[in-house]
């Protein structure tokens, strides 16, 4: 009984880490103000990069530096656009998504049914060998700690730095950050980097540990979910941490009631963690104050210094 | 060497050029140290944009800034501050949701708050009387408040220059008052004072001197304390003001608007709560509503136009009809015609052109066919009499309603409504941000609408105005509006008492609720 709970709560972990990454990622990303649509499609180029060089050079962590990279290299494409050319960012997100979907399904098409050596669940000698604590602490996936580690790394950076403290008095409004002398600019590169970064590190997850391999369209939605868990958290990372594993449990939910043979089409079933996810969350986040206490106030909007 | 004190900062030849406009052509100001120097001007002279060359915001195109006697190029606010110059924005350039500290914070460089800044404010806001909680969040704030954390924020970087731009717009008669005595408090010390103002009574109760600017240039150096207001007024507009003309009320027909028991919660979770108002406003009457800007003025425009519906139909009644469930369209065709606060968004669409614009509000002129098809013709005819009868300035009813300045497309608004021939009147702020040509001719539509037998309601924050024009007067302070007096039997200092919630009964029945005595 205890071990099949303890196999639960590390097939949870497993599943929401994808979002954990993508979602910490787009939420330091919406604080400075800007909304990024394009989770989806950086996941998508982050994992195809990572199984391609995975699968080349046979080093699983050098993939998972190039999807981070790639992830981030796309995203550069989405700054330039908005931040320096002022397009519409739901619009450019949108493309970015179409774009990034279309782009890793082409690069990765000769790397499908490919086999590579994943990224391996930790075991240190000892520690993951303890009875129950072991299984329960220490035997997770590296990219399990490494998202915990960034979810500790960004409530940090945004409530206890002053440079978390700019940022998100840049995403309050831009034009008073820019009248007291801040960059403005300069720090929506960094905060749109940084999540295309995320969701970079969060699709290589998924090629090299979760799943691992490659196929087209592989995070199938998850990106648009890290995109709402980010609205319904509040833009609260430790929210953000719980609406993902939450809907980690949700999709083994489904894979019992699929394994069980429960008389429900499997499409339903497959649509459950998302459905469930976005109710649990928006019932919890229905306070008007909070909301506008919150959420970055010139979301969307593109800034331009009159000068 | 010169014997002459070096001034603090010395303007030659500013010259900034926009798109459309020559903001500022060749201006020269010189501050001395210890100077409380007022930038005089309209809507539109160039003050803002001269401030904030000075505080590295915007960039000039030609011209020198001396500091301390040193030729200096400032091009960031940054920068500004380094030299010791600080500046208090007319909008706030305050973060709503972050702290008082952590505004503080974020414009002192390399600070990120913590207890030891948290003494430093309170110490600094205790010996200038600008008391401040730095954990309590700004939107939390009164806007007097939020002007001292500003102030504090400035003086914090030990400034030698401080730049007011506008700062009495949003204060009481009281905290004036009580602002005034810090800024000469600052002057005594040493720091010099920039202060930028259109308001002619400050000026002359304020500054030692003063620089006039009029459509970017300077039009006049002068002592202020020595000058009238009418002599300030002609170097600021470049001719006399013209005075309104004024009969004495004929109330005919009572109660045009009516309003019963008005109580709404905000929709806004930062809005002030209607709470137990009542008016009465009979055609041929100016009534105005005082009190200071976010006291619940916003919600009861709102809800008088229709813009959010009340509990009960006869809580708002117009014209002798129960509205209080109708809707702005129903309520318009009852005749209450409404210029609401907000110019872009609200009075108008600014992308719209003119025509457009007027079609919005006045369809019902036989604007449109039975079918829903637009006339365009006279729909052009519409906003060509418009502009014609109260003399906007612009090429055209085909242009947008973006290219006119502030005081045009509210004269543009203003006459829109009054075509369409109201028998209420509701006014939000008409002459908010409107330079003061184009003011007195909006409360002359006013006056004339009211002479008409129209029922005018004001809402405006602007004492001066209402004196001048209104013949009843009532205070809104937080939500509640005091009993209504004629302007005859009260007076400015009597409204600044109401402003700050005077007749509201401890136990938060407003003194117009108590039951009265037989």
């Amino acid at each position: 009984m205890i071990e099949h709970a303890i196999t639960l709560f590390a097939l949870t972990l497993a599943a929401g880490t994808v979002l954990v990454f993508a979602a910490l990622g787009e939420l330091v990303t919406e604080k400075a103000g800007v909304l990024n649509l394009g989770v989806e499609g950086m996941m998508l180029v982050g994992a195809v990069a990572a199984f391609i060089v995975a699968d080349q050079t046979g080093h699983a962590w050098l993939g998972a530096l190039a999807g981070t990279l790639a992830g981030a290299a796309l995203s550069l494409i989405f700054a330039v656009l908005t931040l320096s050319l002022l397009a519409n960012q739901v619009a450019a997100g949108l493309a970015l998504s179409l774009f990034g979907i279309g782009l890793s399904a082409f690069t990765g098409l000769s790397h499908v049914g490919h086999v590579i050596d994943p990224i391996a669940p930790l075991a240190l000698p000892g520690l993951s060998d303890l009875p129950v604590i072991g299984r329960l602490l220490f035997a997770h996936s590296p990219f399990v700690y490494l998202s915990l580690l960034l979810f500790a790394l960004v409530q940090w950076f945004l409530f206890g730095t002053r440079a978390g403290l700019v940022l998100r008095a840049i995403g309050e409004s831009p034009q008073s950050a820019h009248a007291i002398g801040h960059k403005v600019i300069a720090v929506r590169y960094g905060a749109v980097t940084f999540g295309g970064a995320c969701a970079g590190l969060g699709g290589a997850y998924m090629a090299l540990a979760y799943a691992p391999m490659w196929t087209e369209g592989m995070t199938a939605g998850r990106g648009w979910i890290a995109l709402a868990l980010v609205v319904f958290a509040n833009w609260k990372p430790w929210r953000v941490l719980a609406g993902a594993y939450l809907f980690g449990a949700v999709t083994l939910v489904q894979f019992q009631a699929q394994a069980m043979g429960v008389d429900v089409p499997s499409q339903f079933l497959a649509m459950l963690p998302y459905a469930a996810t976005i109710i649990v969350l928006a019932l919890i986040s229905r306070d008007a104050v909070a909301i506008r206490r919150n959420a970055p106030a010139s979301l969307g909007r593109a800034f331009h210094a009159d000068d | 060497m010169d014997a002459a004190p070096v001034p603090r900062l010395q303007l030659s030849g500013i010259t900034k050029r926009f798109p459309a406009v020559v903001a500022n052509d060749g201006i020269d100001l010189t501050v001395m140290a210890g100077e409380i120097h007022a930038v005089l001007g309209e809507n539109g002279a160039g003050k803002s944009t001269l401030v904030k060359i000075v505080y590295g915001v915007v960039r000039p195109d030609a011209g020198t800034i001396r500091w301390n006697g040193e030729g200096v190029t400032i091009d960031t606010p940054a920068k500004a501050r380094a030299l010791g110059i600080g500046m208090v924005f007319q909008q706030f350039s305050l973060f709503e949701t972050l702290t008082v500290g952590e505004n503080i914070a974020l414009a002192l460089d390399n600070s990120r708050g913590g207890r030891e800044l948290d003494d430093r404010i309170r110490e600094t806001s205790a010996r200038y009387g600008l008391a401040l909680d730095p954990y309590r969040h700004v939107h939390t704030l009164s806007v007097g408040e939020r002007q001292r954390v500003e102030i504090v924020r400035c003086l914090l970087q030990s400034p030698e220059l401080l730049i007011m731009d506008e700062p009495t717009s949003v204060l009481t008669p009281a905290a004036i008052g009580k602002l005034f005595v810090t800024l000469r408090r600052l002057a005594d010390e040493g720091c010099s004072i920039l202060y930028i103002s259109h308001k002619l009574d400050e000026i002359r109760t304020l500054c030692d001197r003063a620089t006039v600017l009029r459509a970017g240039k300077v039009t006049g150096h002068c002592d202020p304390r020595r000058q009238t207001n009418v002599e300030l007024a002609r170097l600021m507009i470049g001719h006399d003001l013209p005075h309104p003309q004024h009969r004495t009320a004929s109330t005919r027909g009572d109660g045009l608007l009516e309003v019963r028991n008005l109580s709404l919660a905000a929709e806004d979770p930062f809005g002030t709560d209607l709470a137990g108002i009542d008016l009465s406003v009979g055609g041929g009457e100016i009534v105005g509503i005082a009190g200071v800007s976010g006291n619940g003025q916003k919600e009861l425009a709102a809800a008088l136009s229709g813009e959010r519906l009340a509990d009960t139909a006869g809580t708002i009644v117009v014209n002798g009809v129960p509205a209080g469930r109708l809707d702005a369209a129903a309520r318009r065709a009852l005749g209450l015609c409404y210029v609401p606060e907000e110019r872009d968004g609200h009075g108008a669409v600014p992308e719209m052109s003119l025509a457009e614009n007027a079609l919005l509000t006045a369809y019902g002129q036989q604007l449109v066919t039975g079918q829903g098809l637009i006339r365009k013709r006279a729909v052009r005819a519409f906003a060509e009499a418009t502009i014609a009868r109260f003399d906007v300035k612009t090429p055209g009813p085909d242009a947008t309603a973006r290219s006119l300045s502030g005081g045009n497309l509210q004269k543009f608004i203003v006459g829109r409504e009054i075509l369409q021939g109201p028998r209420v009147m509701v006014a939000a702020q008409p002459t908010w941000g409107v330079d003061i040509g184009a003011s007195a001719e909006i409360r002359q539509a006013l006056i004339d609408l009211r002479d008409a037998g129209v029922a005018v309601l004001l809402v405006s924050e602007e004492l001066e105005e209402l004196f001048e024009i209104c013949d009843k007067v009532a205070v809104m302070a937080q939500g509640r509006l005091s009993p209504v007096k004629s302007v005859a039997e009260t007076n400015a200092a009597q409204l600044g008492l109401l402003m700050g919630g005077s007749f509201i009964a401890p136990d938060g029945v407003p003194a117009a609720l108590a039951p009265r005595e037989p």
